[in-house]
């Protein structure tokens, strides 16, 4: 029961995290690519529930910035009239899960427009930019986990089960790519593509490359527990009574795989958001101005803005809560898969 | 008896003694330059960014070889880089002849090279033997080149050369600058053998190469640095008559790149600092302890949006003729420039230190802009009025925003591309892309490697746009005649074309090669400003933006004027000085 609570708990905050990025749009207040010109670097503006004045006020409220006297960076909060946050009001055009044409925001600020987690280069919201980043760069992760998974599945099985030469071959070639520098792999896959690639066609590349090259892995787990469970008493039995090869691999093999593809699944989502983030970081990912996690802290290759701008690295820190929710779901995949072959045995017959 | 002979010898000797170097002194005809006068002594460390290719002025093609080469040799006639004027240099006098086809050069008294071999006529016209030589390909020849036909260079004696052009030339004495006078008797030997090429490596001995800069060659440790030791036998002096220059030693360290060379200027391991861009700047300005940054003004780069024009059908594939229907129709191109915010740009991407830009002629030339050339404020309106005239039209988008389609129907899209190690102009690209999207052009950045950048532009010409940025090397017209001319290697819309593509191309053409020969300023001004009026009314480059020169020197170093002339910091490197009592000069 323990094992199945923490197992819930992990479920509940990756099913809010990613219900968020999934509705980036409602919850972002700005469009990620419009650019506020008159105010690039802005730091994040702090919510308020007290005035200057010590008054108390029910709805939180935030104070504009503007520029500190004889400085050119430095901001400070204008006290004169607070700017109460509103929610659910019209802003910018979006289509939620990219269909359904809405401009309902959950929130934002009327006449002033509220940051978040402060502005980038160009003046760009960046709480706007790190949700719909999170859209390409959770869903690169996924879909390149998913292509991943299931080609290591499909050949960790036909490797398995019909062993002999084919098992031989396709383990060699495994091997062979397990020694692959991926990264380098991925620059040389980037070089040979046309120079302007349009952030869709970027995606589906990036996830394309992520899912083929670590195949090889999730295949040797899955040779194991195939090899394993062929030669099980059920197995075999199931073949005396002439099960065909199909059969056994449904109803009796493939099954027994499911919870190391499941772990495996956890681990390899933010495995592959991080590999995507770094060719983002590195340039070679979503081309701008299309937000992802690695585009948003891009900017942080150059000094200064390292050492001026704080905020710049908060998406950094936000990405945090995703990671531990995998790893998390992982750890408690492997306890339960534990749990779950015992009792299965008992009552699954 | 005896003693007085003796006293008599002591005193001639010493008479002597103390004469010989007096006569000597008389002999050299030293500059001597005005400014405050410094103190000997001291080593001074910049950064640069990498490594110089060579020392060989023949073959040097590189920024970092030409700064280099810059502090360890000399020129007859040199353009001071904070008066943009010219002045002697080796050259003591020079006379220009009635007719403006004959240049007289007086070569300075008692000059050597820094190896301590004596200069003469013959060491120049060696030089320029070898600049002019064919086989040699040394970049400087096209420059050497008026009106077709090479100078023609003869001795008159031994300190005076006659300099005969086919052609006369406006900037007259300005062609001499930088043009480094050669130690014949160092590479007379490798010259016949034909081996030019490959000599002045870095790895070269230090008494194997000689010149006539304030600095020589004495070590070079490969990937780390380079390391100058002061000429002794430099030709020029302060106000005192202390030979320059004062210091000791210069220090070239290989810092790849501008962060880094922030860091390493913010630790105090360099000693100045240039070429900063404007966030650097400001991040150095915050907290400065032993240093000061100066904003020197505008300088002389400017940075433009480009469309190929190429007309070479075999070398275009046909998605970029498609593209390029759109290219060559002015309206086309005066739209993206009215829709540019050039404002937006000089504020984020040079935080306000810079200007923007209408034409070629950066603000840091005074003498060579054309006040008359229209700065038209940001108008989307005209931008799509003029669109409306070349046949585009608008489709409501899915989205609410809209696309723009050509006369065909199909939809505008292209691709820019930057180079990938300069943030600036990537930042320009973005907020060109942003600009162009209410247009509803769909535009996309591509960064790249600016070695392939400038290959595909120059060379296999595959590309729809480009952002790039030049700095003229002079204030004068003439430094950017291969941008003007359509036969120009930095034509770059089209570049080296046997013949001007379009009558435009070929009046500017006319404008600045009357304007080479005219003699007058007032006559090639006027020339000058009709061919920026040309190329504003046509657009072939879309102007944007030109930063301003930003330098940092350690608070110890004394003459430091940063020029908006390149090298910005080290053109007066002669009268750079370390301060007294300044803990550095230990380092």
């Amino acid at each position: 029961m323990r094992v199945r609570r923490t197992f819930a708990k992990w479920l509940v905050v990756l099913g809010v995290l990613h219900g968020m990025v999934v509705c980036a749009g409602f919850f972002a207040p700005y469009d990620p690519v419009e650019q506020d010109r008159q105010s690039p670097y802005l730091p994040p503006m702090r919510l308020h529930l007290l005035d200057a004045h010590g008054h108390l006020h029910v709805r939180p409220f935030v104070y504009p910035l503007r520029l500190r006297e004889s400085s050119f960076d430095q901001f400070e909060e204008d006290t004169t009239e607070p700017h109460p946050v509103k929610f659910f009001l019209r802003g910018a055009r979006y289509r939620l899960l990219g269909f359904l044409p809405l401009r309902m925001h959950f929130f934002g600020g009327e006449n002033t427009r509220i940051y978040l987690l402060g502005t980038d280069a160009y003046g760009r919201d960046q709480f706007s930019r790190l949700l719909f980043g999170g859209q390409v760069s959770l869903f690169a992760g996924l879909l390149g986990a998913g292509v991943t998974l299931f080609i290591g599945w499909s050949i960790g099985a036909v490797a398995g089960y019909y062993g002999g030469w084919r098992d031989s071959l396709l383990m060699r070639v495994a091997e062979l790519f397990l020694t692959l520098p991926w990264l380098y792999l991925l620059f040389a896959l980037r070089a040979f593509l046309p120079l302007a690639v349009s952030p869709l066609e970027a995606f589906f590349l990036i996830t394309a490359v992520l899912g083929a090259v670590g195949w090889a892995r999730p295949a040797r787990l899955v040779r194991g527990v195939v090899l394993s469970a062929k030669e099980r008493d059920f197995v075999r039995a199931a073949r005396g009574f002439g099960a065909s090869n199909g059969y056994l691999l449904r109803r009796h093999i493939l099954p027994e795989t499911s919870s190391v593809l499941l772990t495996q699944a956890a681990i390899l989502i933010p495995q592959y958001v991080l590999a995507e983030m770094t060719l983002s970081f590195l340039g070679l990912g979503v081309p701008e101005p299309v937000p992802s996690w690695g585009n948003l802290l891009s900017g942080l290759q150059q000094y200064s803005v390292l050492v001026s701008y704080w905020w710049m690295y908060l998406p950094a820190l936000a990405m945090v809560p995703f990671f531990l929710g995998y790893l998390g779901l992982a750890s408690s995949f492997e306890e339960r898969g534990a749990v779950y072959k015992i009792e299965s045995r008992i009552w699954g017959m | 008896m005896r003693s007085i002979v003796l006293l008599l010898l002591f005193v001639f000797v010493g008479h002597q003694a103390i004469a010989f170097p007096q006569e000597k002194i008389g002999k050299e005809e030293l500059l001597v330059l005005p400014g405050e006068v410094g103190r000997a002594g001291g080593r001074l460390v910049v950064s640069l960014r990498g490594e110089p290719k060579t020392l060989n002025p023949l073959i040097a093609a590189d920024a970092r070889s030409r700064e280099v080469i810059g502090v360890m040799q000399a020129d007859l006639v040199h353009i001071n880089r904070a008066t943009q004027q010219t002045e002697p240099a080796l050259a003591k006098s020079w006379k220009i002849s009635p007719d403006g086809l004959s240049y007289t050069i007086v070569l300075r008294r008692g000059l050597k090279f820094s190896d301590g071999q004596p200069l003469d006529a013959d060491d120049v016209l060696f030089t320029f033997r070898v600049y002019l030589d064919e086989n040699v390909h040394a970049p400087q020849r096209d420059l050497l080149m008026v009106g077709g036909k090479p100078i023609t260079v003869r001795k008159v004696d031994e300190h005076t050369v006659v300099f005969q052009l086919a052609k006369t030339y406006g900037v007259g004495e300005r062609l001499f600058d930088g043009l480094a006078i050669l130690p014949r008797h160092l590479l007379e030997k490798r010259y016949e053998e034909g081996k030019l090429g490959q000599i002045g490596s870095l790895a070269t001995a230090a008494d194997q190469w000689a010149g006539l800069g304030p600095f020589r060659l004495k070590e070079y440790v490969a990937g780390q640095r380079l390391v100058l030791e002061r000429n002794p036998y430099y030709w020029k002096s302060d106000a005192q008559g202390g030979r320059l220059p004062y210091l000791d030693e210069l220090v070239f360290l290989f810092v790849p790149n501008a962060d880094a060379q922030v860091l390493k200027f913010q630790s105090g391991e360099t000693d100045m600092i240039s070429q900063v861009g404007a966030e650097n700047f400001s991040v150095l300005s915050k907290q400065q302890h032993g240093y000061t940054m100066v904003d020197a003004g505008p300088g002389l780069e400017y940075n433009f949006l480009f469309f190929n024009l190429n007309d070479s059908i075999e070398k275009t594939s046909p998605d970029i003729q498609r593209k390029q229907k759109w290219f060559r129709e002015v309206n086309f191109r005066q739209a993206v420039s009215a829709a540019v915010d050039r404002e937006a740009i000089v504020r984020l991407v040079y935080q306000g230190r810079g200007a923007a830009l209408w034409g070629l002629v950066a603000p840091g030339n005074r003498r060579w802009g054309n006040e008359k050339l229209p700065h038209p404020a940001r108008s989307l309106d005209r931008a799509r009025t003029l669109l409306k005239e070349a046949g585009f039209s608008w489709s409501n988008g899915p989205d609410g925003g809209s696309t723009l389609l050509d006369s065909d129907g199909k939809s505008v899209e292209f691709s820019i591309l930057t180079s990938s190690t300069n943030a600036d102009r990537a930042k320009m690209a973005a907020l060109i892309q942003d600009d162009l999207k209410q247009l509803g052009m769909r535009v996309q950045v591509v960064p790249l490697e600016s070695r392939s950048l400038l290959d595909r532009v120059t060379q296999s010409r595959d590309y729809d746009a480009c952002i790039m940025g030049i700095a003229s090397y002079d204030a004068d017209a003439n430094s950017d005649i291969s941008v003007w001319l359509s036969s120009g290697g930095l034509h770059l819309w089209s570049p080296s074309q046997a013949h001007p593509a379009t009558s435009w191309e070929a009046e500017i053409d006319r404008l600045i090669e009357e304007q080479m020969s005219a003699r007058t300023f007032e006559q090639r001004k006027k020339l000058y400003d009709r061919a920026q009026e040309i190329l504003a009314e046509n657009q072939p480059m879309i102007f944007l933006a030109s930063p301003n020169i930003l330098a940092g020197a350690k608070n110890s170093i004394g003459n430091f004027h940063p020029a908006v002339l390149e090298p910005y910091v080290l053109w007066n490197v002669e009268q750079l000085y370390l301060k007294n009592g300044m803990e550095n000069a230990t380092r």
